[in-house]
């Protein structure tokens, strides 16, 4: 360094300030400025109704209350939830019939310009096979998920649940605010860790990020919702079999939930220590939605963009499939040989091969899981044409599955890494390779361990 | 930059005041909005047009101070301050003025470019609260205009108010707040130190609180700033170029 450096004017001011001030300082500012709108509103508002204040303290009693609060939520939830499955069945058939409707004539035209027969696999086999199962499959929920959750957001009833939940988050060493990330991720994961920010002290803003993963984002609800209804409701029909998938979507959820305040508190004793700071959390008052606008506004942007996602990044992967499953290496494809090579370890989970291989090709987004994976089923050729949800069930049954294997795809869905998208914002968040990988390898580690506990134990049991 | 000049608004207040319901309605964008503190973190930016003129509106983080307790606060503290916005507009909810004013009377202290907009008049009127606009606007020396972004009422009224402040035409006052006695000795020990080593052209008053509040934030941020613009600092930036060949 230069010998001749003037001293820093900066530094001079800041110890100076520094020296000034004093401990209190900060309360005398902000009692100071609490004075003076107080003193400001006295001269200047006016209430003439006293009863309309208190209405937002009277729902509050009941939606936040100590006995009700849960029970409450967890009600909506389900109803929720019933709503989507009941009302989407039939939009789903009639959708995947258009579909198949038309692939007829798109395969006659191909006949009559006589295209190569691996063009026509590519195009409509993997390509058009593809997308249009991510449409007619996740369409018709999220359309009607997706508006009645914004509902429930606009008329300020999730803060609620934020508040409900606060308490645990507390206890579980972590900061209140947690709750407010968490149920923003029910949303959208990557969208959720930018809203970390909210979070004032890193060590708390850590947790926050690397428990996100465990609610179902946008990208998963689909996931869970169609095989719950396809699987876990067997022996009902009518009402009772919506109602039974519906309790079992709501116990994944609060599963996730139990597994976020389980990690939170378990690293909150161990690598990030820490107690937690104390804020207050703010209510928003209950305001009645633009029900229209909010219902408009949800299924084209939110359900456009999932399905955006879900078709961009689907169309190529179906293509991708499809080479993979034509593309033989001996007297087997390269589908079959890496899902073959991932099989044993797959089964010590509960899950197959096939499963396993649209996870990792679905790092990108959780949307494609399910598609990647009817597409490495469909390619085996063990049916030609699908036709509504009783054929989706009997592809899947005719690959060995049973009602465990999809409990299971269900957990490792809930509970495996982050997308491609969340993981890259967690770096951009925490600029820390070391976290990011943390952020990977925790949830899997996790989703391993439980999927694998579950499967040996219905093995033991002989459920199975 | 092109030719025609283009002004900068910045949109702040608390969380869940419905800025992004405004953004919408003045930029014609549809960023997801919520009854939801914290749904804007970073900041959104948007272009409109009024009268042949070209407007570009930045949405800061809702927050409940300015005092960089957490990065959104910060960011939202930095834009008002070195980006140097038009018009600050600071959104209110007019069912929980109060609480809201706060964070108003905080701005006012760091720029005297300040358009108050209450927002939800139509929550207010259904609750009963009865606001006196006029006096308000007198109590804080600044313009206060009543709007319920969502219904679009009283969006005419506030685009005309911008309008007028970024040609000038409007002169503002804003309210000081005056601390207790110990902490205003101490900004005013403070003062000139800070107009010596800043200079004119960030609000000396503000610093000197924010300094004293040990705000180290604040002046690591003011330190990166381009040097000329500070005074003295002639000298200092020389100093840093050397030392970079």
């Amino acid at each position: 360094m230069d010998a001749t450096v003037p001293p820093n004017p900066f530094d001079e001011l800041l110890k100076e300030a520094q020296h000034l001030s004093g401990d209190d300082t900060r309360e005398q500012i902000v009692s100071a400025i609490f004075q003076t709108s107080q003193a400001i509103c006295k001269e200047t508002v006016t209430y003439t109704k006293q009863e309309k204040l208190h209405e937002t303290e009277k729902l509050d009693r009941i939606f936040t209350s100590k006995i009700w609060g849960f029970p409450i939520m967890l009600a909506m939830l389900a109803v929720v939830i019933y709503i989507t499955i009941a009302g989407a069945n039939v939009p789903s058939s009639l959708l995947a019939e258009f579909f198949g409707w038309l692939e007829g004539y798109i395969t006659l035209a191909f006949e009559k310009m006589h295209a190569p027969e691996w063009l026509y696999g590519i195009l409509v086999l993997g390509l058009y096979r593809g997308t249009t199962w991510v449409v007619s499959v996740m369409l018709p929920p999220m359309a009607i998920f997706f508006p009645i959750f914004a509902l429930l957001e606009n008329y300020g009833y999730l803060p609620r649940v934020a508040f409900n939940m606060d308490r645990l988050f507390k206890k579980s060493g972590a900061h209140g605010k947690q709750s407010l990330t968490m149920a923003m991720g029910f949303g959208c994961n990557a969208a959720a860790i930018m809203s970390t920010r909210i979070i004032e002290s890193p060590r708390e803003r850590m947790l926050a990020i690397l428990t996100n993963n465990f609610v179902p984002c946008n990208g998963r609800w689909p996931t869970l919702i169609l095989l719950a209804s396809l699987f876990m409701a067997a022996g009902y029909t009518g009402g009772w079999k919506t109602l039974m998938t519906a309790s079992v979507v709501v116990a994944m959820v609060v599963f996730g939930i139990v597994v976020t305040l389980t990690v939170s508190w378990v690293l909150s004793k161990t690598a990030l220590r820490g107690v937690p700071t104390h804020y207050t959390l703010e209510l928003p008052p209950y305001r009645r939605p633009k029900i229209w606008d909010t219902i408009v506004r949800s299924t084209l942007d939110k359900s456009v963009y999932v399905l955006k996602r879900a078709v961009t990044v689907a169309a190529p992967a179906g293509v991708l499939t499809w080479v993979l499953a034509n593309i033989h290496i001996g007297d087997t494809t390269v589908l079959a040989y890496i899902a073959h090579l991932l099989d044993p370890f797959a089964r010590q989970l509960g899950l197959d091969g096939y499963i396993l291989m649209a996870f990792i090709l679905g790092l990108p987004a959780n949307e494609i899981v399910l598609p990647i994976l009817l597409m490495g089923y469909l390619s085996t050729g063990a049916l030609t044409e699908v036709d509504g949800l009783r054929s989706l069930k009997q592809i899947f049954i005719d690959h060995g599955w049973t009602w465990l294997t999809a409990l299971n795809m269900m957990l490792f869905s809930l509970l495996h890494y982050p997308c491609g998208t969340t993981l890259i914002n967690i770096y951009k968040e925490t600029k820390s390779k070391k976290w990011t990988f943390v952020a990977f390898a925790l949830p899997t580690g996790i989703a391993i361990a439980v999927t694998f506990t579950t499967a040996h134990i219905a093995q033991w049991l002989r459920f199975i | 930059m092109t030719n025609n000049h283009e002004y900068t608004i910045a949109l702040a207040g608390n969380p869940n005041t419905g800025k992004s319901t405004l953004f919408n309605v003045l930029t014609g964008l549809r960023q997801h909005t919520g009854n939801w503190p914290g749904k804007t973190v970073v900041h959104a930016e948007g272009f409109f047009t009024y009268k042949d003129e070209q407007y570009r509106i930045i949405d800061l983080p809702g927050t409940y101070s300015l005092y960089s307790n957490s990065a959104d606060e910060e960011v939202a503290r930095d834009f008002i301050i070195f980006a140097k916005p038009d018009v600050t507009l600071v959104v209110l909810d007019a069912t929980a003025l109060e609480r809201n004013l706060n964070l108003a009377l905080q701005v006012l202290e760091m720029t005297d470019r300040v358009i108050v907009c209450l927002n939800l008049m139509d929550e207010a009127k259904k609750k009963g609260i009865i606001i006196d606009i006029a006096k308000l606007s007198k109590k804080l020396g600044v313009p206060v205009v009543p709007i319920s972004a969502r219904n679009k009422e009283g969006i005419d009224e506030l685009l005309e108010t911008i309008a007028r402040m970024v040609h000038g035409e409007i002169q503002t006052k804003p309210t000081k707040i005056s601390y207790s006695r110990t902490i205003e000795e101490k900004i005013a020990k403070l003062l000139p130190l800070v107009k010596e080593v800043i200079g004119d052209e960030y609000p000396a008053r503000w610093i000197a609180l924010r300094l004293l509040d040990g705000d180290t934030s604040l002046l690591h941020a003011l330190q990166s700033q381009p040097h000329h613009l500070l005074k003295g600092g002639a000298h200092y930036g020389c100093h840093c170029s050397a030392k970079s060949i």
